[in-house]
């Protein structure tokens, strides 16, 4: 069995975001990247599937040069080898195209992302490389099974779950629940440093989209605090003030 | 050239967040002076279809295939993108619920058309929209450069506006390959009697100051009285005090809800990203200097066990 699992690098969960350039770039100095916390799942639970010898997992990244030490961290928890394709990653559908590509010339049993990204929160690619690969994909799941040939897969949907099983080639999104995320040791940390990191060209892609400016949200009024001992004012505050209830 | 809107049925019934998505692309077509369709994939009553033209579609595709009873995103998308096709529709809007997320990208590739998904606000100028980033810690102005266009609206995001349009009903049949229908859905769980998390005008969300899940019974009894959905933080679900589904926050779900209440939750950073745009929000902390209270618009600093059974009883008795 082989797994690919697209990982995203992405600013660590506590940065402060701020922008330069009049607001129309991501300020990058001093942050910390990482692998998308999502794609930490997915990446988990491919390494779970494939663990006692069953296949291997084969990361990859669409992105300049700059993201090897977050790919480096992904080998580190367990993916045997890695790709990046070199460019910077303009917009999902551009991001997806290259992943595609790339898959269609390496055969692999199932793709595997992140159900979105934490920096611009699209939950686009999966479901693009499945739409360009034309097989399926499955977006949010929260539970995957293979027997080598068929998938049980437990997607999320609102205010519940819905079981789907694909057999044959597919995509999947993964979100919290589909494995607990790994943490590299010492091992996989040395090994990282020699696993085998490949870089691919880009092909050309047509801009369909592009962010032209960030805005922060309007900063919130102070706090109006309640005593404890009146704590039933607040439903008239919500009620009469604040009209929500 | 018009707009179109998918509208996603559940169980026959379209809810809240399609009539927003119906008003939202309404608002659309106008500014582009073109008119409405909507396209609707499964069995729903024409009774249903019609509540449609309150929010300004002017027509609705039928689409009811035995084979498509079932949300198969691969299929669902074919059969869209069809339907833009066949109305001349340049702009295909959607919901930007679960299903929504995994069908509006494979839509936009049918169409070769640019998406935005978690949009905020309507199109400016050169179709530029605002859209959530960095896990509610910014808002992207994306344009689309694409002569398509898709467009995934958050939930909450825009209100429902109504905006009364006489509506045709017309049958539609794309053909359907089988190869789309290869994901196949064997069962369907979903709890009926709560409210669901990203749909919610009103949710109550615990944290770990509530000490143990044997504690979320005044959670769940505020919740009910409210009409809201229960959520909780990253730390609770972590420890399986409850549901990972329930997460919200920056690595759980994103919400933005009316009201938000917040009990015994501190309020890092992760947490704030995914409540933040919520339009108001109380924390019940008994940590006067915990980090939610400079977001909140509404405080108390208290014990949790003391303060919420204070207000489920003068929501009751408000209730009457």
């Amino acid at each position: 069995m082989k797994i690919l699992v697209c990982i995203s690098n992405v600013p660590d969960t506590t940065t402060k975001i701020t922008f330069t350039g009049d607001n129309t770039q991501f300020n990058t100095a001093g942050v910390q990247f990482i692998v998308n916390p999502y794609d930490e799942i997915a990446l988990s639970r491919a390494i779970e599937l494939c663990e006692g010898g069953k296949g291997t997992v084969t990361v990859v990244n669409v992105g300049e040069s700059a993201t090897e030490p977050t790919i480096r961290k992904a080998l580190a928890i367990g993916a045997d080898d890695a790709v990046r394709i070199n460019a910077a990653p303009r917009d999902a559908y551009f991001v997806a195209k290259q992943i595609a590509e790339y898959a269609k010339s390496n055969e692999f049993d199932m793709i595997l992302c992140g159900r979105e990204s934490i920096d611009y929160n699209g939950s686009q690619v999966a479901a693009m490389i499945g739409e360009f690969l034309d097989i399926p994909s499955i977006s949010i799941i929260k539970k995957l099974d293979y027997d080598g040939s068929t998938a049980t897969i437990e997607r999320e949907i609102e205010g519940g779950k819905e079981v789907v099983t694909v057999s044959g080639k597919f995509v999947a999104s993964c979100a919290e629940g589909t494995a607990e995320a790994k943490i590299p040791n010492m091992r996989g940390i040395m090994s990282a440093r020699t696993k085998p990191l490949q870089t691919v060209e880009a092909v050309d892609v047509p801009e369909l989209s592009k962010i032209s400016k960030f805005e922060t949200p309007a900063p919130r009024g102070s706090v109006k605090l309640i005593p404890a001992e009146s704590a039933e004012e607040l439903i008239g505050l919500l009620h009469t003030e604040a009209k929500v209830i | 050239m018009s707009v179109l809107v998918y509208v996603e049925q559940v169980e026959g019934k379209f809810k809240k967040s399609v009539f927003e998505a119906v008003s939202y692309a309404k608002a659309i077509a106008d500014q582009q002076g073109t008119s409405l369709s909507a396209v609707s994939i499964g069995n729903v009553a024409d009774s249903e279809l019609n509540e449609l033209g309150k929010y300004g579609a002017s027509k609705v595709l039928k689409v009811e295939a035995d084979q498509l009873k079932n949300f198969v995103n691969q299929a669902y998308a074919a059969v869209i993108a069809e339907a833009a096709k066949k109305e001349g529709a340049n702009i295909v809007v959607l919901s930007n619920s679960f299903s929504g997320k995994g069908l509006a990208p494979r839509v936009a590739v049918k169409l070769e058309a640019g998406l935005i998904d978690g949009a905020v606000d309507l199109p400016t100028g050169d179709f530029s929209v605002k859209k959530t980033a960095f896990s509610g810690k910014a808002f992207a102005i994306t344009t689309l450069t694409s002569a398509n266009k898709v467009i995934a609206l958050n939930p909450n995001a825009f209100g429902v506006k109504e905006n009364h349009t006489n509506i045709t009903i017309e049958a539609f049949s794309p053909e359907v390959k089988s190869s789309d229908l290869a994901a196949i859905v064997k069962e369907i769980v979903r709890a009926t009697n709560k409210v669901s998390l990203p749909d919610a005008e009103i949710v109550v969300s615990g944290g770990r100051g509530l000490k143990g899940p044997e504690n979320w019974g005044m959670v769940e009894e505020l919740a009910d009285l409210l009409g809201a959905a229960t959520a909780c933080s990253k730390p609770v679900s972590d420890a399986d005090w409850r549901p990972h589904s329930e997460h919200v926050g920056q690595t759980g779900i994103a919400i933005s809800p009316n009201l938000y209440i917040a009990i015994g939750i501190s309020g890092a950073i992760q947490h704030l990203a995914g409540v933040s745009s919520s339009k108001v929000i109380v924390v019940i902390n008994k940590d006067a200097e915990a980090p939610f209270f400079k977001v909140a618009d509404y405080g108390i600093v208290g014990d949790a066990f003391e303060v919420v059974p204070k207000i489920i009883a003068a929501l009751k008795a408000h209730k009457g």
